[in-house]
């Protein structure tokens, strides 16, 4: 146990430290301030925190009614996209960008150069664990019972998924868009590949070039996904589930 | 010297006593139950014998030996728990053969054993299932052989049929008990149903809040309870409020009738006692004359398949009548009114509410 | 933009009976999506695996794979997966052990699992830059070792940029991936069980080999077999880590999209493929082993 603890928090102190060295002899915070005042910093934060609000918005869409329509009306499809939670998986990023790029790189279907690809592909990364949050999320709230007896009270769908579906997967869909988030904003894999001024490119290319920064970066990085995760949790504890934030990001 | 004897036993977890001072008694091959309420430390107690907790004071002898600094796996009892335990890697055979390997038996006697202890349980055909194979019946019975296969010095069972539906519980209820005589073991048996306790029992030990209540056979249990908490723990119990007429003659106004205890009421007189009555005690014939009466009217009449309930209002309460059903049944109307007679013999008196308190008898019944 | 049809949210009525036509319509949109971005670029990846630069049919490709600078890729990558496979189960399993039977208080246990679930995130680039800072050349680590212990890193043959440094970079996630995936494991594990063992006269260690550990055998392995299968697909960390030079599978698809001297896109399909074989083969021994485990330990 004590292993564990200084395996885990030398090289995060390491790193800290490290990005303290911005300027020669003086410790301070000068690495990120440098960080800060670079441009690109700014433009690929942006890029990737829009590319990550899209992801949000197009996998919450597409996945949640399919969920609810699977528990409602078609349970028999339930094993066969939990399959499709599996291929991110056995297909990782990079066989699926290369595959993306080839089947996508031709007319008819020219989209590489869209960004509208990287979501997609995007989407399919982040699909296992959106899936996972919205069925846990309604799996806890007996989403039968609920609807039924809504409607037996008259309430047609609006009502239902407004009033009371949505609003009771509060946690799950915040869950759901924090991991996201997550994975989107330090992605490297897709955006290097299709060549998108990321977030994740840019730290890399940072690091090839300068030496304090990149940790600064790291820190920050850090930083943004412990709280993340750590919000998911803190919010997550209404919900009865377990193991929400699973896998690398490769 | 009895087989098992607990002296003293206190099991503390901070400053919260869960069990207050427990003697017990146990005879060779007897069979006794903890009855109680959860929270009432009849686990706690079973789980000392077994050497999963430790007294905080106290001794706990088997056979004249100190059990308490042994470790549990060298006492010498076996354990059967309330979710099986049965190991999952296991088919039937390896688990009940665990602790006979485990002892370093001779492999053929070993074989012969757990084919006893197979017939033993009427599972032998069965002996190369895995546990989650099986329903909760067989799994239990199959706990049960793995537990017996040593010739345990005492056999503690955990609630072992709370796990399991009603028809199940009762055939291997039964079961258990034939198994326990036939091979006269000590056995001590924790469990929260009174018909269980009742049915199975040499004697009874009633606890609560981690002290003993009463510790007795089933007949005398239910019959001479010591206290209000033992009467309405066990059975159904009708409770009429009454005032103290004459303390030596045992003489009570109950709703302004007269009702005479079998014996002398240790209450001061015109004391608020309780009066409480087994409702098969009460009938609707009044003919003897040494019994008591009262009248009340019939409330309603409720169909229970072989007993039949009359419920019958005095002096603001209700209270049950049973009796049996018969196909030619003559029963009054609901609404009229009715007189109900009783033996003397049949009156608990206590000084309080029944349930809340230990409140002791203030009448002895004959 | 992906067109989406209007959602299923119109179409659903009260009807207490769905005809199997109807209940098709509402996993419509899912399915097309699934098979514009996960079907159709693998089957893509697979077909191209099997054609030349003409779009002929070929076994050229998959015969490539068999040349002895990619099957010591292929090897490397088999390595680096399964040493920190290894390593990382043996040490989350001890970690997670500690905090579940081993008795640690309950708040150790949600902390660790929060930091875990942090953690297993935390690879890629900055994953990389971390440990470049802690055991780089200039790490912090090897400057204090170097200064205060005179104990020089790297002229005792350490390198973070070489295999080994890889394999310590790569635990930092799987570790805490074993964690989570072994916890729930453990916890079904049943005290019980030791009990009964223990009234059946068994020591503990007894009850360790003949029990506990046949019980979390198929657990054990299977989430084995997963962290394999994280560590072989990994690019990210590895590229920021090394720049591309690490001989990865990986890395070397990754190449080969980019265009470098070697640009073969047929043998990045080949490549491609064998790593989704791979792939295959780590989620079905997975599967298989958990239905065995999930049955015992329910």
């Amino acid at each position: 146990m004590f292993f564990g603890f200084l395996y885990f928090f030398v090289p995060l102190a390491a790193t800290f430290f490290f990005s303290l060295h911005g300027k020669r002899g003086v410790l301070g915070f000068a690495a990120y301030r440098r960080v800060f005042a670079d441009p690109q910093f700014l433009t690929t934060f942006t890029f990737s925190f829009e590319m990550a609000v899209c992801t949000i918005v197009v996998g919450l869409a597409l996945i949640i009614p399919t969920v609810i329509w699977i528990h409602l009306r078609a349970p028999w499809a339930k094993p066969i996209v939990e399959t499709f939670s599996l291929l991110p998986f056995v297909i990782p990023p990079i066989v699926l960008v290369f595959g993306l790029i080839r089947m996508y790189s031709a007319p008819p279907f020219q989209l590489v150069s869209s960004p509208a690809l990287l979501v997609a592909g995007y989407v399919v990364l982040a699909f296992p664990y959106i899936y996972r949050a919205v069925d846990a999320g309604l799996r806890a709230m007996d989403l039968r019972g609920l609807t039924e007896a809504a409607q037996s009270l008259g309430a047609g769908w609006g009502t239902i998924m407004f009033r009371i579906v949505l609003p009771n997967m509060r946690v799950s869909l915040l869950s759901a868009a924090f991991l996201t988030f997550s994975i989107v904003i330090g992605e490297l894999t897709l955006a290097v590949m299709l060549a998108w001024p990321a977030f994740g490119p840019y730290m890399a290319l940072v690091g090839r070039d300068l030496a304090y920064e990149p940790t600064a970066l790291a820190i920050l990085s850090f930083l943004l996904t412990w709280g993340l995760i750590g919000l998911i949790q803190f919010a997550s504890r209404s919900l009865v589930s377990q193991g929400s934030a699973v896998g690398g990001a490769h | 010297m009895a087989f098992l004897e607990l002296n003293g036993v206190v099991k503390r977890f901070g400053r919260l006593a869960v069990v207050d001072g427990f003697d017990l008694a146990v005879e060779e091959g007897e069979f006794v139950s903890f009855l109680g309420g959860s929270g009432c430390g009849k686990t706690t107690t079973l789980r000392m014998i077994a050497g999963f907790e430790t007294p905080s004071e106290g001794s706990i002898r088997i056979d004249g030996t100190e059990i308490v600094p042994v470790a549990p796996n060298r006492r010498g009892v076996g354990m059967v728990f309330q979710n099986y335990a049965l190991f999952p890697n296991m088919t039937v055979r390896r688990n009940i053969e665990f602790g006979l390997k485990v002892a370093r038996w001779n492999p053929a006697e070993a074989r012969q054993r757990v084919d006893e202890m197979l017939a033993l349980i009427h599972m032998e055909d069965l002996a190369e299932r895995y546990p989650h194979q099986m329903s909760g019946g067989q799994q239990q019975r199959a706990a049960l052989a793995r537990a017996l296969a040593v010739r345990p010095r005492v056999l503690l069972l955990d609630e072992p049929l709370s796990a399991l539906d009603a028809k199940i519980r009762g055939q291997l209820r039964t079961e258990i008990r034939a198994i326990q005589q036939k091979l006269g073991i000590t056995t001590i048996y924790v469990t929260h149903d009174q018909e269980e306790a009742l049915s199975l029992s040499d004697r009874i030990v009633v606890m609560r809040t981690g002290r003993i209540e009463q510790v007795g056979t089933p007949f005398e249990i239910y019959n001479r309870p010591a206290n209000a908490f033992v009467a309405s723990f066990i059975g159904q119990l009708n409770v009429l409020d009454a005032t103290v007429l004459d303390p030596a003659l045992g003489r009570l106004a109950v709703a302004g009738q007269e009702v005479r205890a079998a014996g002398p009421v240790a209450a001061a007189l015109g004391q608020p006692v309780k009066l409480s009555l087994r409702p098969e005690m009460l009938s609707l014939e009044t003919g003897d004359s040494a019994a008591n009466q009262l009248d009340g009217t019939l409330a309603n009449i409720v169909f229970l398949g072989s007993i039949v309930r009359l419920v019958i209002g005095i002096g603001g309460r209700e209270i049950f009548l049973d009796r049996f059903n018969a196909p030619h049944l003559a029963l009054p109307a609901v609404g009229t009114a009715v007189r109900l007679g009783f033996p003397r013999e049949a009156c608990l008196v206590t000084g309080g509410e029944p349930a809340a308190e230990a409140e002791p008898a203030l009448s002895k019944a004959i | 933009m992906t067109d989406r049809p209007a959602g299923p949210r119109g179409a659903l009525t009260a009807r207490p009976s769905s005809s199997p036509r109807r209940a098709w319509l509402g996993i419509v949109p899912f399915a097309l999506f699934a098979l514009a971005f996960m079907i159709l670029p693998a089957s893509s990846i697979l077909l191209g695996s099997f054609q030349d630069e003409h779009g002929a049919f070929t076994l050229a490709n998959i015969a490539h794979l068999a040349r002895p600078d990619i099957l010591k890729c292929y090897l490397v990558t088999i390595q680096v997966s399964a040493v920190t496979a290894v390593a990382g189960g043996l040490f989350g399993l001890l970690l997670a052990f500690s905090v579940t039977l081993g008795g640690l208080p309950k708040a150790l246990r949600s902390g660790l699992l929060t930091f875990s679930g942090v953690a297993s995130n935390f690879a890629g680039v900055p994953l990389a830059f971390a440990f470049i800072a802690t055991m780089g050349r200039v790490g912090i680590v090897t400057v204090i070792l170097k200064t205060v212990f005179g104990v020089n890193l790297y002229e005792h043959g350490f390198n973070l940029y070489s295999f080994w440094g890889l394999c310590l970079t790569y635990l930092y996630f799987q570790l805490p991936l074993m964690v989570l995936i072994i916890t729930p494991a453990l916890d079904g594990v049943k005290k019980e069980w030791r009990e009964a063992s223990e009234s059946l006269g068994a020591s503990g260690f007894q009850y360790w080999v003949h029990i506990a550990l046949p019980i979390l055998a198929p657990p054990l392995l299977s989430s084995m077999i997963l962290l394999f299968g994280n560590a072989f697909g990994a690019y990210a960390t590895a590229y920021a880590l090394t720049g591309g030079l690490l001989n990865l599978v990986p890395i070397l698809i990754g190449a080969q999209i980019q265009g470098d001297v070697l640009h073969d896109p047929n043998l990045g399909y080949a490549l491609a493929f064998g790593m989704v074989v791979v792939m295959t083969a780590c989620i079905l021994a997975y599967t298989a082993l958990q239905k065995r485990a999930s049955r015992w330990l329910r």
